[in-house]
């Protein structure tokens, strides 16, 4: 009783706080906008419904699917991407959503791993995202998650790369500035995987991770490194209260 | 080995408290280059310049607003300054976000295409440093 009291209450603060931040969705042309609201339109949906099919395709030796375990994706996956990631008990380590759903694809069903960033991962992790679409960011309360947000603060902050540039140098300094002529998004990862019009695919955070180390002529990290769900599990703390887009259209 | 030949020009300029003298002492023999340096700042993916600075270049029609307009920038900062700038503006603002164009002091987890290398080279550095020297009254 006490722990949901304590949780409400922080979900309400957190709520209020939501009104001072803005998303990449927000930031957006009334154009990119209308494109991302229309299922006919946006570019993600081929994903979802590619993911869809996935999710009762039988796989592995025992053919067992998805759908096998855990029924209407409608009922079983609202929320979970809103949540992620979260705390895996056997690895004794947290994993995004993406990270998840490989693991069950070889622990459950036998079947061979899923890459980071390939097709079927990303069709179904937009799947699974797309039954949370609209709700709340509502990260995991789990306690052992705590030091991995605090790594991934620790590398939001951190001055990396030849033009020696934080994250947060960027998304919480200069938010709303221009870098040339690209607007700068506060950062949260509230619409992922997601169409990128300038990937012309569909991509995951980690991807967009990449990008922007990229872009400061630092190394990245590889796509579902510790380093990278650390990064995670900070900005969805950071994004909590924030509504969930799935799928999203970016620039 | 270029840090190395810096280091005793930026050395002094630490042990002055008024660091605003900036570095009187050219990186090159060869003198600045006012046109190459433009045509540097032009190329907005090389220089960056123009990824934070307006006021420099009127062919750049977005230029991001994360540094100051430097428009009339001749006028403000002497060649020295200016110099200590583009070579390292955390000598400045150790805070800074401008990039150091001309040193490898602290930096971490760069790439393997940039390892080991400065953004500008010491005649690029005095190029665009002689560019920016005759940025003088309103805009160009
Ligand atoms: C020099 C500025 C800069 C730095 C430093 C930077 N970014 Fe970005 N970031 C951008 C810009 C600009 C965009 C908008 C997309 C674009 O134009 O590429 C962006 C987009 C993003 C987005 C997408 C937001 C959305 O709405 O989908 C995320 C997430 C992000 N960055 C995270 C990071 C992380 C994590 C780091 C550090 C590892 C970082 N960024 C470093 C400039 C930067
Ligand atoms: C990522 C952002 C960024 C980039 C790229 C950048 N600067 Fe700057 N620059 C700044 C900021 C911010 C300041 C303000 C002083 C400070 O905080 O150090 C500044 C200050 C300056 C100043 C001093 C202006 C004054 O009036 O005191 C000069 C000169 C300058 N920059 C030139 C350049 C040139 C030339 C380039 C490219 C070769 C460049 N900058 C690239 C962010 C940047």
């Amino acid at each position: 009783m006490i722990l949901r009291a304590a949780l409400l209450a922080g979900g309400l603060a957190t709520a209020a706080a939501a009104e001072d931040r803005r998303t990449g969705y927000e930031m957006m042309s009334p154009e990119l906008r209308a494109m991302q609201d229309d299922e006919m339109s946006n570019p993600g949906m081929l994903w979802v419904a590619e993911g869809a099919a996935l999710w009762e395709a039988p796989e592995g030796p025992a053919g067992r699917s998805c759908a096998g375990c855990h029924g209407e994706a409608a009922q079983s996956m609202a929320g979970v991407a809103a949540r992620y990631p979260a705390w895996d008990e056997a690895s004794g380590a947290p994993v995004d959503l993406s990270g998840r759903i490989a693991l069950c694809r070889t622990r459950h069903q036998g079947a061979e791993a899923l890459e980071h960033e390939s097709r079927p991962l990303l069709a179904l992790a937009a799947y699974v995202a797309r039954q949370s679409d609209g709700r709340p960011i509502a990260p995991d309360p789990d306690p052992r998650l705590d030091p991995w947000r605090e790594t991934g603060r620790v590398l939001f902050t951190a001055r990396m790369g030849q033009l020696n540039l934080a994250c947060a140098n960027c998304h919480d300094d200069h938010a709303g500035g221009r870098l040339g002529a690209a607007p700068i998004p506060e950062a949260h990862p509230t619409g992922y995987p997601q169409y990128r019009l300038q990937w012309e695919e569909m991509g995951g955070l980690h991807r967009r991770f990449g990008n922007c180390l990229t872009g400061i002529r630092a190394k990245p990290f590889a796509a579902g490194s510790p380093d990278y769900v650390a990064l995670e599990l900070y900005l969805m703390s950071r994004a909590a209260g924030l509504p969930l887009e799935a799928p999203a259209v970016r620039p | 080995m270029r840090r190395l030949a810096l280091a005793p020009a930026l050395a002094l300029a630490f042990a002055v408290p008024a660091m605003a003298q900036g570095l009187p002492e050219p990186l090159t023999a060869a003198p600045g280059d006012p046109a190459r340096g433009r045509a540097l700042v032009l190329d907005q993916q090389r220089s960056l310049c123009t990824l934070c600075h307006a006021g420099l270049v009127p062919q750049v029609p977005f230029p991001g607003d994360l540094g100051p307009d430097l428009t009339g920038v001749g006028d403000r900062l002497t060649l020295p300054e200016l110099r200590l700038r583009l070579v390292d503006s955390r000598a400045v603002n150790p805070d800074t976000i401008m990039p150091p164009f001309h040193s490898l002091d602290g930096l971490s987890r760069v790439g393997a295409r940039w390892q080991g290398a400065t953004i500008l080279s010491a005649q690029e550095v005095e190029n665009v440093a002689a560019f920016l020297a005759t940025l003088k009254g309103g805009s160009e």
